[in-house]
């Protein structure tokens, strides 16, 4: 296990490196000269010469790599150029919003979708499954921004439940904050929900038919006591590395998410990086997320080989 | 065997979507690109099957040229990530367990860590948003999908005994890739494609609302959402018909790959979902 587990550090480590490579070469390669950006069309060269050594641009394309990549690992994220504040307090900011909007709708879509999948499955070839895959079937096809958009006609014009968009903050308290965070997380979760009781799902009907599963109902179990007792837990598994894959893909729909409510996260962040030309805050926001991503999935892993010895195996 | 309801219905839905995209290229009822203030947010009904938007433009005429901007972006992506995923899943499984299987699969893993919306972003920052940022971001993430398809499907069939035979006929691992194991995982390839292509279609969606993808004056469904978004509480209608296209293609592809599934490889039907 310790074997499995340094490896998998290991190339988690190279993906990390491999990827802030990409992150900066991409950003690098923009055509146009920040500093003449920044300071618009009169600018004087001195002014523009002086601007570039503030912001570090002339220095050399691997010093620049070091000193962000140093930094980031730091908890260094540059300077914002327009904002002129270190780009790790923007970050610290935005996140207080996008990570719990993404948790919050992981945690929605579990709960909605395994019982779901599990009924489906239990009622497997009957009107209600067929009825339950129908539902699935549309709700990975509705477009989550959109849906949002309903949501919010729905709960916050005609029934006043919810507020409508925008976010208190934490200082308001938890429960208003909450309150601000439910419906883009109800948005955000609905398709993943429905991808995720389908695979439950199929995950129970697989075991279902496994042997172990005969052999518990042969000693007298009923289909319901066999599938709480000894199902629903084997059908975890795949189930598991699904709800791994999809706090990536939540986090990255939290952009989109973020623009239907005006909620002020990473994505706006981002959003507002591209508009005004502040590429350190892109570069690093976008680092950000591919890290969430990558550390993820490395976690995913680990667990995985941690619940099943034989996926140690390489 | 017979033919699946599902891949009925989902072929109709696509179909009558490709239908009005193909018909877009040579007649709209009307033009999208004049603008009409004084006929704004006509009802449905009348010269203007389904109403005006906001700026006097025919609905419908929008709706067709959206068609076609969508399906083209998801279907060229599509297209990337099969014409470059599908040789480097083979290959990877050509190689199996040598250090090439092993730089392939892990780049693949790179490319997965960008989800389609961060690859937008960083091409948006770089060259500015356009409909080719969005079918390249969304190609681009194509391309581990197929290749581990690929990959997977191909490894199994290397243990079978008309590979051995084919190998011992002296043919090259990659004339073996493509004269043996294509055709052998070309029916997985096609539901995988039309999985993709569903996905393309939302990600298009997503991509133009928050304007990485088609500019305007180009019309695309998206942006017509997000256009929408403002005068959604007044007009709902408005959010309506962009969003029903969007959920009728995707829906109609996702009951296609199913169909397929089924008619294609009857042992898939439980496995996959």
């Amino acid at each position: 296990m310790i074997r499995f587990a340094a490896f998998r550090l290991l190339s988690l480590c190279l993906s990390l490196l491999a990827a802030s490579l990409v992150v900066f070469c991409v950003i690098e390669v923009i055509p146009g000269d920040t500093a003449s950006f920044m300071l618009g069309l009169n600018a004087s060269p001195e002014a523009e010469a002086a601007l570039r050594s503030e912001l570090g641009l002339d220095k050399g394309l691997v010093a620049r790599y070091l000193a962000w990549a140093g930094g980031m690992l730091t908890g260094d994220f540059g300077t914002s150029y327009t904002y002129r504040v270190p780009v790790a307090d923007l970050v610290a900011q935005r996140i207080l919003v996008s990570l719990p909007l993404a948790l919050y709708a992981l945690i929605l879509s579990t709960l909605i979708a395994l019982p779901v999948g599990l009924l489906a499955a239990a009622l497997r070839g009957r009107a209600a499954d067929y009825g339950i895959m129908g539902i699935t079937q549309l709700g990975i096809a509705v477009p989550n921004f959109w849906f949002g958009m309903l949501l919010v006609l729905a709960f916050a014009i005609t029934y006043r439940i919810f507020p409508a968009g925008g976010f208190p903050g934490w200082e308001a308290g938890f429960g208003p904050a909450m309150r601000a965070l439910t419906l883009p997380a109800v948005a955000l979760a609905l398709p993943q929900a429905s991808i995720l009781a389908r695979v439950m799902r199929s995950s129970v009907i697989e075991t279902l038919d496994a042997d172990f599963i005969r052999t518990a109902r042969a000693k007298g179990l009923s289909e319901g006591q066999a599938i709480r007792r000894h199902a629903f837990r084997n059908a975890l598994i795949p189930v598991l590395t699904i709800i791994g894959l999809q706090f990536s893909f939540l986090l990255a729909g939290a952009i989109i998410i973020e623009n239907v409510f005006y909620l002020p996260g990473l994505g706006r962040l981002i959003f507002q990086g591209i508009t005004q030309r502040d590429l350190i805050v892109v570069e690093s926001v976008v680092m950000l997320l591919v890290f969430a991503v990558i550390t993820v999935t490395f976690l995913v892993d680990i667990a995985y080989a941690l619940v099943d010895p034989r996926l140690r195996r390489r | 065997m017979r033919t699946p309801i599902q891949l009925k219905i989902g072929a109709l839905l696509t179909g009558l979507f490709l239908a009005a995209a193909l018909v877009s290229l040579f007649y709209t009822p009307h033009s999208v690109t004049g603008v009409n203030i004084a006929g704004k947010l006509a009802p449905p009904g009348g010269a203007h099957l389904l109403g005006t938007d906001h700026l006097g433009r025919d609905l419908l005429s929008m709706l067709m040229i959206g068609a076609r901007t969508s399906i083209a972006v998801a279907l060229v992506a599509v297209g990337i990530g099969i014409a470059l995923g599908v040789p480097l899943g083979l290959a990877a499984a050509a190689h199996r367990g040598t250090w090439a299987d092993e730089v392939l699969m892990r780049g693949n893993d790179l490319i997965f860590a960008f989800p389609s919306l961060v690859i937008a972003i960083l091409i948006t920052a770089v060259a500015g948003p356009s409909a080719l940022n969005a079918i390249l971001a969304i190609g681009i993430f194509n391309i581990p999908v197929f290749a581990r398809v690929a990959r997977g499907a191909a490894l199994s069939l290397w243990t079978r005994d008309f590979i051995l035979a084919a190998r011992v006929a002296g043919k090259s691992r990659a004339r073996i890739s493509a004269e043996h194991i294509l055709p052998n995982i070309a029916n997985l390839l096609v539901v995988q494609g039309t999985i993709q292509f569903s996905l393309g279609i939302l990600a298009e969606a997503g991509l133009s609302y928050v304007g990485l993808g088609a500019q305007p004056p180009t019309p695309s469904w998206g942006r017509m959402l997000a256009e929408s978004q403002t005068l959604f509480y007044s007009n709902p209608g408005l959010a309506m018909f962009p969003a029903g296209c969007i959920i009728l293609t995707v829906l109609g592809l996702n009951l296609m790959g199913d169909g397929l599934r089924d008619l294609l490889d009857p042992r898939l039907r439980r496995a996959v979902s």
